[in-house]
């Protein structure tokens, strides 16, 4: 399997509750390697960060311990198959401030980085990312995909 | 070791650089990044970047914090630090300077668990609430209801499950075009709008656990229903509504939560700590659940609701006398229990 088809029989997927997002996360946390980073697009309520617990659980964690970092910034959950770097990018005000906190410890370290709000981060997302857009489509169902990104 | 120690207090945990000199129960001093003049003392303006550069506000806002209570460093008995729960780069910063700074002046150094800093919020000043008693710590970045037995000994009752009460106020505050931080503002509209103008969802668990991302999500619904043409004008209309219909359903879910804790577990007293604590609507409804249920409601003085120091210093005081070895580290995902 090509680095490109990694995903591809898992997405596009249309979502039709939080559980089935939640599976969805199972579902890739399966595949992730260590240093994937993994951007998550979408507006509020979009289901980011319940997407997050979903590959948190894949990875051996308690779903219930994954909350929203937006204020916080970043989460690091370690002990499962591999650390998990929950990060939130909505409160930056500056690319750099990320970078400024050690952020490339995540971007490039051993475990698996989850971003919500991506776009903030600028220049320091790797290319190499994989970027998932999530879309409200009714009050219940959200589309999942994958995106190309500049 | 003296009894009533002066104590500098250090936090660095998140956005805010603060510092503090607390002698005893007497503040000397207590002085926030973003509320001090401290820019003026680095000598330049500071580019919104800098919001969470600990390494440039640091020394002078330590400074500021000692000469402003008249204190000279061979003074202090001691230095209480943030050690976690926080960024991993901004704990560090207070950790090192706290370490360097100890050693200079030849006091212990100790460190501090930022939530239990906010536990004695309460008691900064004065004695607080008599143990055993129940605390509401709820902020941007933590939800949590501790039943507080004794001084060390905390068991966490119940937390969010994913977005903390004050991060809802923050995205329903961007919703509505309102300014940040988003707690104050919609507070403000709150108090001139309709609570029943529309019912949000209030969810509810057993097991005292709270949940605001449905919340969020059910604002960002009720707008998007309105037809686009109508959306702004209406908006405009019924902000205030909105604000408080929504911080209705917020202080109704915390309210709740406290009410079953306090039956539960049989306490007297009831305390409510962190940035959403300054919530006028949380602590008139505290206020009536007291009254109603013969419960003590004990509010933290607004200026030490948002992260501080002097709350850390406090936090070092009710232990002491105590001191961190010298292997002390950060530990970013530090708990209460």
């Amino acid at each position: 399997m090509t680095e490109s088809d990694r995903w591809t029989d898992l997405l596009p997927l249309q979502s039709t509750s939080p559980e089935a997002t939640h599976a969805l996360g199972e579902q890739l946390a399966e595949r992730v390697q260590p240093g994937d980073v993994i951007a998550l697009h979408g507006d509020l309520g979009a289901g980011k960060t319940h997407l997050v617990k979903g590959i948190g659980a894949g990875l051996g964690y308690n779903p219930a311990d994954i909350r929203s970092p937006t204020f916080t910034l970043v989460h690091v959950h370690e002990g499962g198959r591999l650390p998990l770097y929950h990060i939130d990018a909505y409160r930056l005000g500056d690319p750099a401030e990320l970078y400024e906190m050690g952020a490339d410890t995540y971007l490039y370290g051993e475990g698996v980085c989850c971003i919500e709000w991506p776009s903030r981060m600028g220049e320091l997302l790797p290319d190499t990312a994989l970027h998932l857009q999530l879309t409200h489509e009714t009050r219940t169902t959200r589309r999942i995909r994958q995106t190309c990104h500049d | 070791m003296p009894a009533s120690p002066v104590l500098l207090g250090i936090e660095t945990s998140c956005d805010d650089t603060a510092a503090a000199v607390l002698d005893g129960t007497t503040l000397r001093s207590n002085v926030v990044s973003s509320q001090h003049d401290v820019h003026a003392d680095y000598g330049g303006i500071v580019p919104e970047l800098a919001s969470r550069n600990h390494e440039r506000y640091i020394g002078p806002v330590v400074q500021h914090a000692l000469d402003e209570a008249d204190c000279a460093p061979g003074d202090l008995d001691g230095v209480a630090v943030t050690c976690g729960p926080g960024l991993p780069g901004a704990l560090l910063v207070g950790l090192s300077f706290a370490k360097s700074f100890g050693y200079a002046a030849r006091c212990p150094v100790v460190g501090v668990n930022h939530l239990e800093g906010h536990l004695y919020s309460t008691h900064i000043t004065g004695q607080g609430p008599p143990m055993p008693y129940l605390s509401l710590i709820v902020s941007g970045g933590h939800t949590q209801l501790v039943h507080v037995s004794d001084i060390g000994s905390y068991t966490v009752l119940g937390q969010t499950r994913d977005d903390a009460a004050g991060e809802a106020f923050d995205k329903v505050a961007q919703m509505l075009d309102l300014d940040y931080p988003g707690g104050p503002a919609v507070d403000r509209r709150a108090q001139q709008g309709d609570p029943t103008f529309h019912d949000f969802p209030r969810s509810r668990f057993d097991d005292l656990s709270f949940s605001f991302s449905g919340l969020k999500t059910s604002v960002l619904y009720f707008l998007r229903d309105i037809p686009e043409g109508e959306r702004d004008a209406f908006v405009e209309a019924h902000r205030a509504d909105i604000c408080a219909s929504f911080q209705q359903a917020v202080v109704d879910v915390l309210v709740d939560a406290v009410r079953r804790a306090a039956l539960d577990t049989g306490v007297e007293h009831v305390a409510v700590v962190g940035g959403v604590s300054a919530n006028r609507g949380l602590r008139d409804a505290l206020q009536m659940l007291g009254t109603e249920q013969d419960l003590h409601i004990h509010l933290p003085d607004p200026q030490f609701c948002m992260d501080n120091a002097a709350m850390i210093a406090a936090s070092a005081r009710m232990h002491w006398p105590t001191t961190s070895p010298l292997t002390l580290d950060i530990n970013p995902r530090l708990t209460l229990a």
